[in-house]
């Protein structure tokens, strides 16, 4: 399939939401614990067995975004949505099947495997296309995109779990919502794949840079550059550090007020695990786009720096002002969506769009560390302190003096980001040919 | 110059308001079943 070229006059705008059709599809992977419990007492689960075809989904999610980024970038988005649009919905399709037959390993292949394809190619399919619609605003561009893998989860959570209420928690009802879940993305992800288009100049808005001035690095070039594992801690510590937030927030935000006047009830806990949501958002598409206006750089020394004396106030006054717990999580849950959404820009300034997206794939498999890292730091470090007999904020102290020493690697990584050497650039700018062949026959 | 670029593009607003429409309506009803959610924390 060859990429689907803008016709002369094509809006750009048309791109943001062609790219949200795919994203905040996708996004429902977040929301699979509406499932869990559905299909633990209707197949005989535990929660470990009904948590599978999660993590075998954000595994696939890692592994199709690290190998599948090349084949993403030859083929164009549109090929990169259709493949996504037919293994997301085919793996709902496959997990109806599964559940209406309690064959609990089809779901596990379906949601899991065949989905969690969708979910890579899906993930990376919009990146570099946004990038080269706007050179002058990357940041803001992949912000609003990775912000929809976020709102993805605030969609589905409610309308999933209203779904099983009409059809009914047993077998036949999980199917009815699978089935539904996999006609409906289907449909709605056709926006995209219909959408989409890639420019037809190398410059395509009036006044902005061209796409392919700078430095042009490919994807097997750029993971031998020092710049790409800098980025790579840069992203994995990031990411550990929200993780390590968010994993336990519920918990964490009532162990802290516990001995206090004003506990926390599990209704507000629930509540202040939303706003931690609402500040991941936010902080896609706020902090993307300011590093839009100051710079890939010092967008991530806030990120990493300001991050960590957040930890650092958490840790030493967390417990005895609920507005400042509230406030320094909800600040570092807005840098980690931050740091997800600014991170194709800030490959794009440092290796150019040549082949941004297969890059940006590669570079998730930081993501999925940080997923194993984060909740495996918090989790370990509350248990040991628990059987030392130790409760409230104590819990966590370790964990939080840990984060802030990540962050401080972090911090040096970025740090460490200098230009990429000339000797990985591409030889030309093969940009501005494919645009000659182009607009020829107008010409002709 | 070509004879296309005598010709103005067609008019594309319609297209991106279905566009914006179609993402923004979903991501409108998350947003707000998430500030239902979120009040919990001061009410609850």
């Amino acid at each position: 399939m060859s990429p689907p070229v803008a016709p002369p006059g094509w809006s750009r705008w048309l791109v943001p939401p062609a790219a949200l059709s795919v994203h905040l599809s996708i996004g429902q992977a977040y929301a699979w614990s509406v499932f869990k419990p559905p299909l633990e007492s209707a197949l005989g689960l535990s929660g470990t067995q009904s948590a599978l075809p999660f993590q075998l989904g954000i595994v696939m999610l890692g592994l199709s975004a690290a190998f599948g980024g090349t084949l993403v970038e030859r083929n164009g988005p549109r090929w990169a949505m259709t493949v996504a649009l037919i293994c997301f919905s085919s793996g709902f399709l496959l997990s109806a099947l599964g559940a209406a037959t309690e064959q609990y390993w089809l779901i596990v292949l379906g949601y899991g495997f065949v989905g969690g394809i969708g979910l890579g190619i899906g993930y990376i399919s919009p990146v570099s296309t946004l990038i080269k619609w706007f050179p002058d605003r990357p940041g803001m561009a992949t912000g609003i995109a990775i912000m929809g893998f976020g709102g993805g989860a605030l969609i589905a959570s409610p309308w999933s779990a209203q779904m099983l209420e009409s059809f009914g928690s047993d077998n036949s009802g999980i199917a009815l919502a699978f089935l539904v879940h996999g006609l409906a993305y289907a449909v709605f992800m056709t926006l995209g794949v219909l959408l989409i288009r890639v420019p037809r100049t190398a410059k395509p808005v009036e006044g902005a840079p061209s796409v392919s001035a700078g430095p042009q690095v490919s994807a097997r070039g750029a993971v031998r550059t020092p710049q790409f594992w800098c980025l790579w801690i840069v992203l994995c510590m990031n990411v550990t550090a929200g993780i390590g937030i968010l994993e336990k927030a519920a918990p964490m935000i009532k162990d802290f007020f516990a001995d206090t006047s004003t506990p926390v009830s599990v209704s507000a806990a629930a509540g202040f695990v939303a706003l931690l949501s609402a500040a991941n958002m936010a902080g896609r598409i706020g902090w993307s786009s300011t590093s839009d206006l100051i710079g890939r750089k010092n967008i991530y020394r806030v990120y990493l720096g300001v991050g960590a004396v957040m930890y650092a106030l958490l840790a030493l006054f967390g417990d005895s002002s609920k507005p400042l717990f509230i406030l320094c999580a909800l600040v570092i849950l807005s840098f980690y969506g931050g740091g997800f959404a600014t991170i194709p820009a800030y490959l794009k300034d440092l290796f150019g769009t040549y082949q941004v997206g297969a890059i940006h794939g590669r570079l998730l498999t930081a993501w999925s560390t940080a997923g194993v890292l984060g909740p495996l730091i918090v989790n370990w470090i509350a248990d040991r302190q628990e059987e030392a007999g130790k409760s409230g904020s104590s819990l966590y102290g370790l964990s939080f003096v840990i984060m802030i020493g990540l962050l401080v690697v972090g911090f040096v990584a970025n740090e460490l980001v200098r230009p990429v050497h000339v000797r990985h650039h591409i030889p030309a700018p093969r940009e501005e040919a494919v645009d000659v062949q182009r607009q020829q026959p107008e010409s002709a | 110059m070509s004879s296309d670029s005598s010709q103005s593009p067609p008019d594309r607003r319609g297209l991106i308001a279905f566009a914006w429409l179609w993402v923004g309506a979903p991501l409108a009803y998350g947003v707000y079943e998430l500030v239902q959610k979120a009040t919990q924390l001061f009410t609850g």
